[in-house]
């Protein structure tokens, strides 16, 4: 008789692969004992031969069993082991990715966007150079206009007919031009005026907004950047007012301020008592439309505009305007936004 | 426009409180600037803090200071005292202030390559003392940062912004006037004159009957046996909230007038007049010595005041120093008079003049205004200087030229989205000095002489919600409603490109579109340059020819302070010319220096051509290009170096360039004097992008992929050195298209046994068989077929 017991206690009791080895062909091998067991079946009568058959089958399948199970032990072992011997400092420099940045005021643009797209503005462009007419004579500003006064324009000819645009307003112009009302776009863009100190640079962003139908009148222009700026801060709340100014392309027209307070020298905008100017707006004027021969009568609208600069130093605490444009290295690094970071609405337009 | 409440109290009956009237003002389109002490020339001069003082960059002597006064603000300012350094407190002279000693006017300005905006005062430039070594150091003064150093003399004076619009608020009865009407208050009527004038003006004034005659006006009165003095305290005090230096009484009157009625007068020492005055265009060539100080030339047809000698001053704009009264004046001429804004506009910019009372014609005095002028001056110089006036001479007649506008009651409402009463018009129109006639609905409006901005009924509605209150309109909240895409195809590869490029490790710029001419034409292949006529600086004064022109400024401004493995990019506009629309939007990046720069595993590497080749590739492909038709040869733009760069075109090379990479040109980094000189760039032609003309969900190809086994095949060719890559793999993929899976050149090298002239190339061919796994025959088959190909085209052999 095989002691089943014994063996097993002898095979979990190896050492390592090769006494395993040799335990196998001791317990299994052509001269092992239950080897010999088998060889004498022939021997009994059928019924005894069945029943001892079983069971030697039996006895043996437990004994390969706990050799092959001791072997995966022994081996899980070993390669410990080996693992122990093996191992790096995972404390050292990870390998180098670099991080690109997306600048803030494409950020801030893609931003805009987005909360217009919410209510239907498409986005539409125009060349940075530009006609004197377009951006001054077709916007109600003809020469002589002292309003042209406060725009200090970059000239590309002697004779100024040919600009810099000075505003983003005369893509209204050539919009409401090449289509059919109603219109209803956002317009960012570079837009440039030659005076260049601490607060102004000869070339900033602005934002214009024009929304031309039936029907439109100053309620929806309300309605519209209360919206716009409550999604654009991120805010419920914010106080805002309208006061009115003047601009020769919109009558009536109003700028308006909204309420912010200051913390830790950081502006906070929202509910504070003190105001900030933002953007300047109003119902854009009869002989705008006029000019692209827009029949007055069943169409007005109105239009807006907005420094986009401004508004992403407001929203992102940016102290410095010219910074904007120095493309220092650690800055860009700062203030960028990572490019996986694109504004929407399902997510939150910032993080 | 500045004002005081005293003054405003001259005119308007109001028990308001400042805090109130400025709350008004603002509201109805008075814009309040800010509360200002104004005591003379010396109001702008401010305690400051030196934050940060460091050496100038290009000077030994200077330093670069930052100062702060108080608020969150940094200001740069070069100073060139020794005892300049973090800490200390300090008097700022802000751009626009006057340096008492030397008199001269701060402008921001450029030393020796750094802006300083403003300067850091020692007491002998404040007249203080002559203590002129060093910056003025001031003890125990922290608390005062940012206060003004001269103590106030003045009364607080409320610093208006006026909109271009608006002549009449340009004088404080008109901004009482639009208070009143705004229920603060009543506007006071102006009090009767009672002076005896008896004897009638000497000296005669004619309007010279001309073609453009910028005159349209001329009243004027004489005062004899005046005695010119200092003003009285309570006029000097005004005069200086205002900001302006008191003279003497006669001066002083005339500016007092033109802040109160926005009704410039001029003075003449009537001793100095030649015979008679006459209002005529000037000749070219014709001079003048004006109140600044200058001598101007005239040119033809500038609106001159003249006498029998010549012309004695620029009517509307500025006078002249021959005919200019003193205090020993004893008689003068007293003249009011209207000149047309556009001719006021046109010699202004002309002479490049800027005064007060330019800055009021130019956007239209009250053409009915030239009486009460003169009633108010003639009363306020008798008064103080005593004399006899005569009566009251006008010359010339104005037409009236303002329209009856009519104005429907619903027309408010359309525009407005508010409702309005008859009643309420009435009130608001006539209380901002409107006629009107009211016949049911409808209403005839004639707008006051003052007010020349108010042409049609869009006027008037602005000055009904101005004045009712912009607060009274509600918001209609916007619908959520989009009939057209947001983005079109151009402006999505915009966005995508922009945030793939990024995403690439490149770090967005935004910079000028104008650049430096000498750096641009290492970029502009030649072309003429696109100048500026009016640049802000020398270094800015051309519109860039490409991305690269600023972007390379600033990778070396980056390299300067220390940063020397860079990626950069910008997308914005390119000029290819002066008129609207020569313009293209081009996403350009540089990178700079090595990758690896000590790292403890990897090998440290020079970037070079096949990094940018790698994004730029990449990038396109996730424009919506398929990598197939991505046609690379080495004929790219001559800024790059002409071995090392290449050009992407859309499937053949005759197409529209996709894009360029490579090596910037070692002549151009020699020139720009890099500090690392490893430069490569990349430039991507958005217009040149194809749109496709499916979107990429529908133009995609159903899936499929094979079932059956791939095999793998290694070939290695020996063909002419410059025979290119680039076509020996696109040959091998053209061989069998459905077999050929991947075409992949894993090695590349000379010399060694290979023949001079030659090169081995090393291909790695993935095929496999959507029907059938390949037998050994079939492999074979195709291989040989891939031999032969190469072999017949490049001319080359296997290698064995």
């Amino acid at each position: 008789m095989v002691d089943l017991r014994e063996l097993i206690q002898r095979v979990s009791q190896a050492k390592d692969k090769l006494e395993l080895q040799n335990l196998k062909s001791q317990f299994l091998g052509k001269n092992s004992q239950i080897n010999q067991e088998f060889k004498k079946l022939g021997l009994l009568n059928e019924n005894e031969r069945k029943i001892r058959a079983s069971s030697l089958n039996n006895e043996k399948q437990k004994i390969t069993e706990s050799i092959n199970n001791k072997f995966k032990e022994l081996e899980n072992l070993e390669i410990n082991q080996k693992l122990e011997k093996n191992q790096v400092d995972v404390t050292l420099p990870a390998r180098e990715r670099p991080n690109g940045k997306i600048h803030p005021v494409s950020q801030v643009i893609d931003e805009i966007s987005s909360i217009f797209s919410e209510i239907g503005f498409s986005v539409a462009e125009g060349p940075d150079v530009e006609s004197e007419y377009n951006n001054f004579t077709a916007l109600n500003t003809p020469e002589d206009h002292p309003a042209r006064d406060m725009h200090d324009t970059f000239y590309l000819d002697k004779n100024k007919k040919i600009l810099l645009r000075t505003h983003t307003s005369p893509v209204q112009i050539r919009t409401m031009l090449s289509g059919k009302a109603p219109f209803k776009i956002i317009v960012p863009g570079r837009t440039y005026r030659c005076d260049s100190d601490q607060t102004h640079s000869p070339m900033f962003h602005q934002l214009e907004g024009l929304h031309i139908d039936k029907n439109i009148n100053m309620g929806h222009l309300k309605g519209c950047l209360d919206y716009f700026v409550k999604e654009f801060f991120e805010v419920k709340k914010i106080r805002m007012r309208f006061r009115p100014s003047h601009f020769p392309f919109t009558e009536p027209s109003a700028e308006v301020d909204i309420g912010y307070r200051l913390e830790n020298g950081k502006i906070i905008v929202g509910e504070g008592d003190k105001w900030l100017e933002i953007l300047g707006c109003g119902m854009v004027h009869p002989n705008v439309l006029k000019n692209v021969k827009i029949d007055i009568k069943k169409f007005q609208g109105f239009a807006f505009g907005m420094g986009i600069d401004r508004l992403a130093m407001l929203k992102y605490g940016i102290n410095d305007l010219r910074s904007f444009f120095e493309t220092d290295y650690r800055w860009l690094n700062y203030f960028g936004f990572d490019p996986l970071d694109v504004p929407t609405n399902y997510r939150g337009l910032s993080r | 426009m500045i004002i005081t409440l005293s003054w405003l109290k001259n005119h308007l009956a109001t028990s308001a409180t400042l805090s109130k009237i400025i709350d008004k003002l603002t509201s109805i389109g008075l814009e309040v600037e800010g509360i200002k002490e104004n005591h003379g020339e010396l109001s702008d001069f401010k305690v400051a803090k030196v934050i940060k003082a460091e050496k100038h960059p290009n000077a030994d002597k200077l330093k670069l200071c930052e100062i702060s006064l108080g608020d969150n603000k940094i200001i740069k300012v070069v100073c060139g005292a020794a005892n300049a350094r973090e800490g200390l407190v300090t008097i700022y002279a802000p751009p626009g202030s006057v340096i008492p000693k030397t008199k001269l006017k701060l402008k921001v300005v450029k030393i020796r390559g750094v802006e300083s905006h403003g300067m850091l005062c020692s007491e002998s430039e404040l007249n203080i003392s002559h203590e002129s070594d060093g910056i003025i150091e001031l003890r125990n003064k922290e608390k005062d940062v940012g206060k003004n150093y001269f103590k106030s003399k003045g009364e607080k004076s409320i610093d208006i912004s006026v909109t271009p619009n608006r002549p009449d608020c340009l004088g404080v009865r008109g901004i009482a006037r639009d208070l009143s009407s705004s229920g603060l208050g009543k506007l006071k009527k102006h009090p009767p004159i009672k002076i005896n004038q008896k004897f009638k003006n000497p000296i005669k004034v004619s309007i010279k009957k001309e073609k453009d005659q910028g005159c349209g006006l001329f009243g004027s009165v004489y005062i004899k046996n005046v005695k010119n003095i200092e003003s009285p305290d309570w006029l000097k005090k005004r005069i200086i909230s205002l900001g302006l230096k008191p003279i003497s009484a006669i001066v002083d009157t005339t500016n007092y007038v033109m802040y109160d009625l926005n009704r410039p007068l001029h003075a003449y020492d009537a001793d100095k007049i030649d015979k008679e005055i006459i209002v005529r265009n000037s000749k070219t060539g014709e001079t003048f010595e004006a109140l600044d100080n200058k001598t101007y030339k005239l040119n033809n047809n500038m609106c001159a005041i003249t006498d029998k000698t010549g012309v004695l001053g620029l009517g509307g704009i500025i006078g002249g120093t021959r005919s200019g009264t003193e205090l020993s004046t004893k008689n003068i001429l007293l003249e009011s008079a209207y000149f047309f804004p556009s001719s006021i506009r046109k010699t202004s910019k002309n002479l490049g003049i800027d005064t007060d009372a330019k800055y009021r014609f130019e956007r239209g005095i009250d053409p009915d205004s030239a009486t009460l002028g003169l009633e108010l001056g003639m009363c306020m110089i008798l008064d103080m200087c005593g004399g006899e006036a005569s009566t009251f001479s006008i010359v010339g007649k104005l037409k009236d030229e303002r329209p009856i506008i009519d104005l429907e009651l619903d027309k408010f409402f359309k525009v407005i989205g508010l409702s309005i009463t008859i009643a309420e018009i009435k009130k608001i129109l006539t209380s901002l000095g409107c006629s009107l006639k009211i016949n049911g609905k409808k209403i005839k409006v004639l707008p006051p002489s003052w007010r020349p901005d108010i042409k049609e009924d869009i006027d008037l509605i602005e000055e009904l919600i101005r004045i009712k209150g912009f607060d009274k309109i509600s918001y209609v909240r916007p619908e959520r409603e989009r009939s057209k895409e947001t983005l079109n195809f151009k402006q999505k590869l915009f966005h995508f490109s922009q945030r793939a490029v990024a995403s690439k490790g490149y770090l967005e710029a935004v910079t000028w579109s104008f650049t430096d001419s000498r750096i641009d034409k290492h970029f502009s292949q030649g072309k003429k340059e696109i100048e500026i006529t009016n640049p802000i600086s020398s270094d800015q004064n051309v519109l860039r020819r490409s991305i690269f022109s600023n972007l390379i400024i600033y990778l070396k401004k980056n390299q300067d302070r220390g940063y020397l493995d860079l990626s950069l990019f910008e997308i914005g506009p390119i000029f290819f010319g002066n008129k609207p629309g020569e313009q293209q939007v081009v996403l350009g990046g540089l990178k700079s220096g090595v990758t690896n720069r000590k790292s403890w595993d990897s090998k440290t590497r020079n970037i070079d051509v096949f990094d940018v080749k790698a994004d730029v590739i990449k990038t396109l492909i996730e424009l919506g290009i398929n990598e197939e038709d991505l046609y690379i040869s080495n004929k790219a733009q001559n800024y790059f170096n002409p071995g090392r760069s290449g050009s992407v075109n859309f499937k053949s090379p005759s197409s529209h360039q996709l894009a360029s990479f490579g090596e910037i040109h070692p002549g151009i980094v020699s020139n720009l004097d890099l500090k690392e000189g490893n430069v490569c760039g990349f430039e991507i032609f958005l217009k040149n992008i194809p749109e496709p003309p499916k979107k990429y969900r529908i133009a995609k190809r159903n899936y499929s992929v094979s079932e059956f086994q791939k095999s793998e095949r290694d070939f290695a060719f020996i063909i002419d050195k410059n025979y290119k890559a680039g076509d020996v793999e696109k040959m091998i993929r053209e061989v069998d298209k459905s077999l050929i899976k991947k075409v992949l050149i894993f090695d590349v090298f000379e010399g060694g046994n290979i023949p001079e002239g030659k090169k081995s190339i090393a291909v790695n061919i993935t095929i496999q068989s959507m029907e059938k796994t390949l037998s050994e025959k079939d492999l074979n088959e195709v291989s040989q077929k891939i031999i032969n190909i190469v072999k017949a085209k490049t001319g080359g052999t296997i290698r064995s």
